[in-house]
C-alpha cells in the first residue's frame, strides 16, 4: 500500500518536473502564455478591488464575456464525447490513443470554464456557499447549481480516465477494463449534459424570450459538437508538428466526418430559429431584430453575427466539398467554424438576450479593456495547461516517460530524436 | 534511450560538464527571482483592498440557519460598522413578518402622473446608493393604448408632467408569488417571506446575477462599485433584509421598505405620491382598500401575467 502510494507520487513527481523541461519554443510558448496570464490576473486583481465595475456590464446587460466564453467553452469541453464515442461504442482503432488527448482538452476546458465563472462572480469570496452540505445549494431548483454539479462531476470523470488511462501506461500494465470502461460510458452522457444543462441556464428564463426556446439545447449541442472536433482538429495537427507522437490522417478525417455532419445540423437548426422568430413577426422578436438588423439606430452585435453566419456558412460549403480532404483546406474550415461559434454561442447568445431589457431598454454592451485582459489571462492560462497537459502524456503514451525508464534524465524524456537516430527509432521524427 | 547522442552540446544527461550545474542553478535562480516580481506586479492593485472581509463576516451564516443570539451579534456587528463608516449610530433591526398578513400593492394608472416623487422617496428611505445612482423604481412613459413596456420611453424629462397623449407606468418589483429570481438563485440567498415580500440576504449573495437575468421586471440592481450613500442623507433607521448599507457585488431590490411595513407604516413610495396612485396593504384583512380595489375594480392586471410569475403587484384603472 505505501509502496504503491510511493509509486504514485513518483509518478505525479515526474510529470510536474516534465513540464519544466523542453527546447526554446517550448520556453517562448508558455513564457508567453505566464506573462499574458500574469496580465490577466493582473486585470482581475483590479476588478477584485474596485468591483465589477471595470466591466462594461450593467443593470440592463448584466452578463457580458466572461459568460459568454463560458458557454462556449463548455461546449468545447463537451466535444471530448466526440471522440470517445466512435472509439468506445464502435471501436474505432485509429481513434483509440487520440482520445487521452481529447479528454485533456475537456480538462483544460472545465478549468477555463470555473475560471469564467468565478471572475464574473461579485463575492467570489463567499464561494463556499455553493459547496453543497456546507452552504445552501439550490438544488435541484436552480439550473445553475445542477451546473455546478455537472462540471465539477465532469472534471472529476475526466482527470480519473486520463490519469488511469496514463499512470497504467505508465507503469507498463493493460488497463483493467472495469476500472474505466464503465466511467467512459458515464462521461459520454455526462458531456451531453454538461452543455444541456448550460443551455438549460438560459433555456429555463420565461421572461427572456431570446432563450426561452426549446431549440437553443440542441443548438448548443449541435454547435458543440462542430467546434470542439475542430478544435481537436487544430490541436492534433499541431501534437504531430511538435512531438514525435505518430497520428495519422485518417484520424482527423474520421473527425473531419464529425465535424461535417455537426456543422450541418447546426447551420439548419439556425434556419429554423431564423424563421420561427422573423416568419411570425411577435413583439417577441425584438432581440432577434436586434441581433441580425439591430434596433432603433443600436447595431453594435450586427456586425459579429454576419460575420459569424458567413464564417460558419464558407466551414460548411468546405467541409461538404472534397477539397477539405485535404488538411490546408480542413484547417481553413476548422477556423472559420471555431471563430464563427464562438461568436454565434458567446456574445451572440449571451449579450441580445438582454437587449432590450424586458422593460423595453435598450443599453448596448462591448467589454471593457480590463474585462477582456482578464479573458485573454483565463484563455492563456487554458492553452498553458492543455500544454502542460500533452507535454506529460505525449511522453507516457509513447512509452518514454516509464516506470522502466526511472533512471532517464527528463532531458531525454522529452528529446529522444538523438537517440532515436542511433538507435534507428521506427518512429517518425518530428519536423523541426 | 541511455545512449544518447554525444554529438549534441545540450543533452543534460549522464555526467554533465564541470560548471553546467552552477550555470543551470543561476540560471534557475534568475527564472524564479524573475517569476516572483512578476508575480508581484500582477498581484500589486490588492493593495487597494480596505475592510474586504473578515472571519465574523466570513463564516456569517445563512439567515435563516441563525439563532436570535447569533443574529443580535450580527445586527450589533453592523451597527458598528455603520456608525464608523458614517458617524452615525443606527438603529439596526430584523423585522419579522406578522401573522395574519399578506401585502399587496395596487396602482392606479389613471391616476400616476409620472413625477417620479416615489424614485426619490425610495432612494431616501432604503439608502440606495448616489454614486453610482441606484433606483428601485423605473418610471414608464407609455403611449396611450398600450401595456408593452417596450412601447415605453425611460428617459423622459418634459417642463411638466403629465403630457398629453401619454400615461405613466412605474415599474418595480412586483413580488411574485412565483418568482423566477428566488427559483434561480444558486445559493438560497433571495426567498420570499409569508407576508409576501421577497428578500435579499445581503450577506449571503454570490452576486453571479443569474436573478437579474431570470426577472421579467427589470426589478433588481447589482452593486457593480462599493454603493455610496452621503453622510446627511443617511436614513439611520434601517433592518437586515432591507435598507442597511450594502456591500459592493451583491443584489439588491425594493423590498416595499420592509423596515416601515413591518412595523405598520406604509412604504414611502405610497406616503409621497401626489396623485394618490398608489395602495398597499393587507389583502388578507376585508377592510382593507386593497381588498376592496382587488374586489370591485373591474379591470386589473398584473404586468406580463404570460410569463407566469404571479405578481403581488396589481396595475388598475379608474373604471
Amino acid at each position: 500500500m505505501i509502496q504503491a502510494a510511493k509509486n504514485y507520487i513518483r509518478f505525479l513527481w515526474r510529470c510536474a518536473n516534465l513540464a519544466f523541461v523542453g527546447d526554446w519554443r517550448y520556453y517562448l510558448w508558455t513564457g508567453t502564455l505566464i506573462a499574458l496570464c500574469l496580465v490577466g490576473l493582473n486585470a482581475y486583481c483590479k476588478q477584485f478591488v474596485h468591483g465589477l465595475v471595470t466591466t462594461n456590464m450593467s443593470d440592463q446587460v448584466s452578463w457580458g464575456v466572461y459568460i459568454s466564453n463560458f458557454t462556449f467553452i463548455v461546449g468545447v469541453a463537451a466535444a471530448a464525447a466526440m471522440l470517445v464515442i466512435p472509439v468506445y461504442i464502435y471501436d474505432n482503432e485509429e481513434l483509440h490513443d487520440l482520445v487521452i488527448f481529447g479528454e485533456l482538452l475537456a480538462v483544460a476546458s472545465i478549468l477555463m470554464c470555473l475560471a469564467f465563472v468565478t471572475v464574473d462572480l461579485g463575492r467570489p469570496d463567499r464561494f463556499w456557499h455553493l459547496i453543497p452540505g456546507i452552504g445552501q445549494f439550490n438544488f435541484p431548483h436552480s439550473m445553475l447549481s445542477w451546473d455546478v454539479v455537472v462540471l465539477n462531476g465532469y472534471l472529476v470523470l475526466n482527470v480519473y480516465i486520463c490519469g488511469y488511462l496514463l499512470y497504467a501506461r505508465y507503469r507498463g500494465l493493460k488497463p483493467t477494463k472495469w476500472f474505466y470502461i464503465p466511467f467512459v460510458f458515464i462521461a459520454i452522457v455526462w458531456a451531453i449534459s454538461i452543455h444541456t444543462v448550460t443551455a438549460f441556464l438560459y433555456v429555463g428564463l420565461g421572461g427572456r424570450h431570446f432563450w426561452n426556446s426549446a431549440i437553443v439545447g440542441p443548438r448548443f449541442l449541435a454547435s458543440a459538437f462542430t467546434a470542439g472536433p475542430a478544435l481537436i482538429i487544430l490541436a492534433l495537427q499541431v501534437i504531430r508538428k511538435v512531438t514525435a507522437y505518430r497520428i495519422t490522417d485518417k484520424a482527423l478525417l474520421t473527425l473531419r466526418g464529425i465535424v461535417q455532419v455537426s456543422m450541418l445540423i447546426n447551420v439548419f437548426l439556425l434556419l429554423n430559429e431564423v424563421f420561427k422568430e422573423f416568419y411570425s413577426k411577435s413583439k417577441n422578436v425584438s432581440s432577434a431584430t436586434y441581433l441580425f438588423f439591430g434596433l432603433e439606430g443600436h447595431h453594435a452585435l450586427v456586425p459579429w453575427i454576419w460575420t459569424a453566419v458567413i464564417f460558419n456558412l464558407i466551414a460548411m460549403f468546405l467541409l461538404i466539398l472534397p477539397m477539405s480532404r485535404s488538411l490546408k483546406w480542413l484547417d481553413v474550415a476548422c477556423v472559420l467554424a471555431i471563430v464563427g461559434i464562438w461568436i454565434e454561442k458567446g456574445m451572440g447568445l449571451v449579450v441580445p438576450g438582454f437587449i432590450p431589457t424586458p422593460l423595453g431598454e435598450i443599453v448596448e454592451y462591448s467589454p471593457s479593456l480590463n474585462e477582456t485582459l482578464v479573458c485573454v489571462g483565463i484563455w492563456s492560462f487554458g492553452f498553458l495547461a492543455y500544454t502542460v497537459f500533452l507535454r506529460m502524456s505525449v511522453p507516457i503514451l509513447q512509452g518514454r516517460l516509464s516506470k522502466a525508464t526511472e533512471n532517464t534524465s527528463m532531458h531525454d524524456v522529452v528529446f529522444p530524436e538523438e537517440a532515436q537516430t542511433i538507435g534507428g527509432g521506427s518512429k517518425q521524427t518530428a519536423k523541426a | 534511450m541511455s545512449n544518447c547522442n554525444q554529438n549534441s552540446g545540450n543533452c543534460g544527461c549522464n555526467k554533465p560538464a564541470e560548471g553546467v550545474s552552477r550555470r543551470s542553478f543561476l540560471r534557475t535562480s534568475a527564472v524564479a527571482v524573475a517569476g516572483v516580481a512578476a508575480m508581484a506586479a500582477a498581484l500589486e492593485p490588492l493593495r487597494d483592498l480596505t475592510d474586504y472581509t473578515s472571519m465574523e463576516k466570513f463564516f456569517q451564516k445563512h439567515y435563516r440557519e441563525m439563532t436570535p443570539d447569533e443574529m443580535g451579534l450580527v445586527l450589533k456587528r453592523i451597527e458598528k460598522e455603520v456608525e464608523k463608516q458614517y458617524g452615525i449610530r443606527p438603529h439596526v433591526k430584523d423585522y419579522k413578518p406578522m401573522d395574519g398578513v399578506e401585502f399587496v400593492y395596487c396602482l392606479n394608472l389613471t391616476r400616476c402622473i409620472g413625477c417620479r416623487k416615489c424614485v426619490h422617496a425610495c432612494a431616501q428611505e432604503n439608502n440606495l446608493s448616489r454614486n453610482p445612482e441606484m433606483q428601485y423604481i423605473r418610471v414608464l412613459k407609455m403611449p396611450h393604448g398600450s401595456l408593452n413596456p417596450e412601447e415605453g420611453q425611460h428617459n423622459y424629462s418634459p417642463a411638466q408632467v403629465p403630457e398629453k397623449g401619454f400615461f405613466y407606468m412605474p415599474v418595480a418589483c412586483q413580488q411574485c408569488r412565483n418568482s423566477a429570481c428566488s427559483k434561480v438563485c444558486p445559493v438560497k440567498a433571495t426567498w420570499t417571506e409569508s407576508d409576501g415580500i421577497t428578500v435579499i440576504d445581503y450577506d449571503w449573495c454570490i452576486g453571479c446575477r443569474y436573478c437579474e437575468a431570470a426577472c421579467p421586471y427589470f426589478a433588481r440592481r447589482f452593486n457593480w462599485t462599493k454603493p455610496e450613500v452621503p453622510k446627511e442623507r443617511l436614513n439611520p433607521n434601517m433592518s437586515y433584509l432591507g435598507n442597511r448599507p450594502r456591500r459592493q457585488g451583491v443584489m439588491e431590490k425594493c423590498h416595499w421598505c420592509i423596515q416601515r411595513t413591518r412595523a405598520g407604516k406604509m412604504p414611502a413610495c405610497h406616503d409621497v405620491c401626489p396623485a394618490g396612485a398608489r395602495k398597499f396593504g393587507n389583502v388578507l384583512d376585508p377592510n382593507s382598500e386593497v381588498y376592496h380595489i382587488l374586489r370591485e375594480k373591474r379591470v386589473f392586471i398584473q404586468l406580463k401575467e404570460e410569463v407566469g410569475n404571479n405578481p403581488r403587484f396589481y396595475y388598475y384603472f379608474d373604471v
